[in-house]
């Protein structure tokens, strides 16, 4: 069966891959476009190490298929940053040092970004529940949820 | 070095500094296991087995062989060396290699649902599926069993014909029983018979696995000449080469192994599983062969570690004082012989000073994946029976349970069931901070309890390797030979700069390939940075006498003349002369002149790792309709004997008891009517989420070890001990009802609620 042809956005910049039908986005944002900071650790969507944005909705990767990629616009952990300034998350995620691993940290820093995006001033419980679908084997999550009630603190101008 | 007894002199250890690798793993360069790819690379996939028990009749690859774009099949029989029974210490418990060769390669029997059977690699993944589906294996199917007591009864399905129990009297005939242990003080049956008070409780645990996020991940890459790359996730790039040597019968020297990041490991990854089938496929296919276990390969086929069933007897004089005390217990070992009944046993009663104590246990096969270590092998699991039981005494004699633990409490002098007598530990200053705590003393609402319970663990030591090497400009390179799964690069770094008086951020740690350091044992036990950082310490120590030389060389006085302070060698006293303080980066500018490069190794077998105690307290809110347990407040008190780094510290105080909880409450193997599991994906066996716990309040007290510089204790396996029984403690003190058997879920509470018992 011949391949598909899929134009997208990734991180901003116009990116084109073939892909067979069956291809999930994940294993095509692995290993034809070679960025491997989303990782797979279920590829059922429960574990959300997978995480991206599409079309500025959180999604794991591993559920979509390549196809469904034609014409949308996809954020990965590799955008994060803003060239070598690193994103206030990715910062107070390491200040906190929110990582052990780091393995579930990629899918844990984009879900946070959705969520800062959808609501800046999140209770933490809204973090805990917002963040539920990711999960972390190392930290049980107490730093994590630090760090981001602190990183949305500092993203709200609240630090002098 | 000697210990460092003024911590108030320490300018890098206990700082919280980020750690070197954190902008790679905050950015997605961090590069993991299956994140890799070499040209020409095949995918490798392994054929498991649908039964829990059969025999391989045949095994037929010639269609699979026939398929366009495989390259190879690989079987036990076909291309593995029959290896004899050799065990060998590793970590916390013995190898053997027999049975980890037939583990990774099912050879006459498969003895586990998802026993490997055969492995493939073909050029996608999709023809590696399609070719497995073309392998033909006949099967004999033969009975099977999955529970602990049902393998011990007679008329049982035998696993192993040739098994030979040690520590007890030959049967005289097939068993399933691996190994009896047994240790004791005094007379506990005599104790016991002095006891104003009994309590006596039976207890289950079943199988949990070690639940890292990633999935075990090779890629290896085999020359004509025999000589071998392996890229892979591990705790131990030394103990892949040593196991795949073992395995497949080749030269270390061939071997190099590369340790990836890894994500998660908790000793689920102090075993090989897919490494010598990768590097099979490689050297039969001539092209390097990646292979990524699926979610549902790693539940089913790696890990876990056992359950069990106990019965635990507690005796007290009515102040208190413990007089006698037995722990009866059988683990599951799963397909090979190998649970961790004697660590088990060795920390049952290790918190208290007991004079009349008796541990015994049994390690059983049965038709369940081999288990693998998992933080605290076995201490997890008789805790919860005693820590329970210990609950109850305190409820009968109407004590607070914490001061039943003072009342009882190990301390310096204190001999061991298990053989040594305790230098000084931290236990009772454990104690005395839990019972402190504001929130042993916090008011409660209705329909819920508070419940404590604590936890011990020896900490190992063992081979390590490091080495230290000033770079031209003064900056310091540090090579460990100690996989970084927590932050471990970042308390080398700080604990060579502490020695050498540079700023942390000159110093920069990588982890060596097997060929660039020395040996050093694998990432776990809770060893390395006391093990690991004292061969840094070590060879820090040999780079600052050396340093001191070249200064005394140029000053042109002797080496004694001179000190060495805050990075600088300064002249040791006014006799010495008046010379200007020398920096570090100065001598380093001169070494060609003076003698060469600057560098040390240092490799050692570390001894004196100092032992663990924690305390932890929970609250929990119980729905008394749903059963549902809700945790609302936990505290985890632990002796650290000294924080290198506080915040990787608490996060592994903090982890250890979220996995203790995730045991507590809802993990388990299920299995169906066949023997095969019935929940191997995380959306049915589900670990702890953010949404389920509050904040884990990490209270780190501070007992120094003094046979490390820095006083460091291991810390990161204690935490995952005491949960278990604190939250069924907690249970029972919102519900008055005794939970027996883990996991405490929802349905099993509303029963117990019911029923008025556990
Ligand atoms: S890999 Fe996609 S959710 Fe786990
Ligand atoms: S840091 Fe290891 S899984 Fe989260």
């Amino acid at each position: 069966m011949s391949k598909i042809h899929v134009t997208t956005t990734v991180n901003g910049e116009p990116a084109e891959f073939l892909c067979e039908v069956q291809d999930s986005l994940l294993d095509v944002l692995r290993d034809q476009l070679h960025l491997t900071g989303s990782k797979e650790g279920c590829g059922s969507g429960d574990c959300g190490a997978c995480s991206i944005t599409l079309d500025g909705r959180l999604v794991c990767s591993c559920l979509v298929l390549g196809v469904e990629a034609e014409g949308k616009t996809i954020g990965t952990i590799e955008g994060l940053a803003n060239g070598d300034e690193l994103h206030p998350l990715q910062r107070k995620f390491l200040e906190h040092a929110a990582l052990q691993c780091g393995f579930c940290t990629p899918g844990l820093l984009v879900a946070t970004k959705a969520l800062l995006d959808a609501n800046p001033n999140p209770t933490e419980t809204e973090a805990r529940y917002w963040l539920a679908g990711n999960l972390c084997r190392c930290t049980g999550y107490d730093k994590i949820i630090r760090a981001v009630m602190d990183a949305a603190a500092e993203m709200r101008g609240e630090h002098a | 070095m000697n210990f460092v007894a003024n911590f108030s002199d320490l300018k890098v250890v206990g700082t919280r500094p980020v750690r070197p690798d954190g902008i790679d793993k905050v950015t997605g360069k961090a590069m993991f296991g299956a994140d890799l790819s070499m040209a020409g690379t095949l995918t490798g996939k392994v054929l498991r087995s649908p039964h829990a028990h059969a025999r391989i009749v045949s095994i037929d690859a010639s269609k699979a062989l026939a398929l366009p774009g495989v390259k190879a099949v690989v079987t036990a029989a076909g291309d593995f060396p029959e290896i004899s029974s050799e065990e060998a210490a590793a970590g916390e418990s013995p190898v053997n290699f027999r049975h980890m060769a037939h583990n990774v390669l099912a050879r006459d029997k498969v003895l586990y649902e998802g026993h490997a059977v055969a492995a493939v690699a073909a050029t996608t993944s999709a023809i590696a599926d399609a070719a497995m589906a073309l392998i033909d294996v006949t099967y004999e199917v033969l009975p099977f069993v999955i529970d602990v007591e049902a393998a011990m009864a007679d008329g049982a399905p035998i696993l192993h014909d040739d098994l030979v129990p040690s520590g007890m009297a030959a049967p005289g005939k097939p068993t399933n029983i691996a190994k009896r242990v047994e240790f004791k003080l005094g007379d506990a049956e005599a104790g016991l018979a002095e006891a104003d008070v009994v309590v006596e409780g039976r207890y289950e645990t079943t199988a949990v696995h070690q639940g890292y996020i990633e999935p075990h991940a090779v890629i290896a890459s085999v020359n004509p000449d025999g000589q071998t790359q392996i890229f892979a996730s591990s705790q131990g790039q030394f103990m892949i080469r040593q196991y795949v040597s073992k395995i497949l019968n080749m030269d270390i020297a061939n071997i190099r192994v590369t340790p990836a990041e890894i994500g998660g490991g908790f000793g689920g990854k102090t075993l090989v599983y897919l490494e010598p089938l990768a590097v099979a496929l490689s050297r039969k296919a001539g092209k390097p062969v990646k292979m990524v276990m699926t979610r549902d390969e790693v539940f089913r086929s790696s890990g876990p570690t056992s359950g069990g069933v106990m019965t635990v007897k507690i005796g007290a004089k009515k102040d208190g004082t413990i007089t006698g005390a037995t722990i009866d217990i059988a683990l599951q070992a799963g397909a090979f012989p190998g649970s961790p009944v004697a660590p088990a046993c060795m920390c049952a009663f290790a918190c208290y000073d007991l004079k009349n104590v008796r541990a015994s246990g049994y390690d059983v096969v049965s038709n369940r994946s081999k288990i693998a270590a998992y933080r605290a092998p076995g201490a997890p699991i008789s805790s919860f029976g005693v820590e329970s039981a210990m609950d109850e005494l305190a409820t009968k004699l109407g004590m607070d349970a914490l001061e039943l633990r003072q009342k009882n409490a190990a301390k310096a002098g204190t001999k061991a069931a298990y053989g040594p007598v305790f230098p000084e530990i931290g236990f009772e200053q454990v104690l005395d901070a839990a019972k402190s705590h504001p929130h042993w003393s916090a008011p409660l609402g209705p329909n819920q309890g508070r419940g404590v319970a604590t936890g011990f663990w020896f900490n190992i030591g063992g081979d390590s390797s490091a080495s230290v090497f000033v770079n031209e400009d003064g900056t310091i390179s540090v090579v460990s030979g100690s996989p970084d799964i927590g932050g471990s690069r970042a308390s080398m770094a700080m604990m060579a700069a502490e020695v050498l008086g540079v700023p942390y951020e000159k110093v920069r740690p990588i982890v060596g390939d097997t060929a660039q350091i020395g040996i050093t044992g694998m990432t776990g036990g809770s060893r390395v940075t006391f093990a690991t950082g004292m061969a840094t310490v070590q060879a820090a120590e040999k780079v600052v006498d050396e340093l001191k030389k070249r200064a005394a060389m140029i000053w042109d006085i002797s080496p004694e003349a001179v000190d060495w302070k805050d990075g600088e060698a300064v002249p040791a006293g006014a006799n010495a002369g008046g010379f200007d303080p020398m920096p570090l980066a100065a001598i380093a500018a001169k070494a060609g002149k003076t003698g060469g490069p600057i560098g040390s190794e240092v490799s050692i077998n570390a001894q004196g790792a100092g032992a663990g105690f924690g305390a932890h307290i929970c609250d929990v809110e119980v729905d008394q309709e749903t059963g549902h347990v809700k945790i609302l407040r936990y505290t985890a008190v632990q002796d650290v004997g000294k924080a290198i780094h506080p915040s990787y510290v608490e996060g592994q105080i903090q982890g250890g008891a979220v996995q203790g909880i995730g045991w507590a409450l809802n993990e388990e193997y299920l299995y169906d009517k066949n023997g095969r599991m019935d929940n191997s994906g995380f959306l049915d066996y589900r670990v702890p989420v953010a949404s389920d716990l509050p904040m884990i309040e990490a209270v780190l007290v501070e007992v120094p070890n003094k046979r490390h510089p820095f006083g460091v204790r291991g810390v990161g396996e204690v935490p995952i001990i005491p949960p278990l029984a604190a939250v069924a403690n907690a249970i029972k003190a919102a519900t008055g009802v005794r939970m027996h058997s883990l996991p405490m879920s929802p349905p099993k509470i509303v029963a117990a609620i019911e029923s008025g018992k556990g």
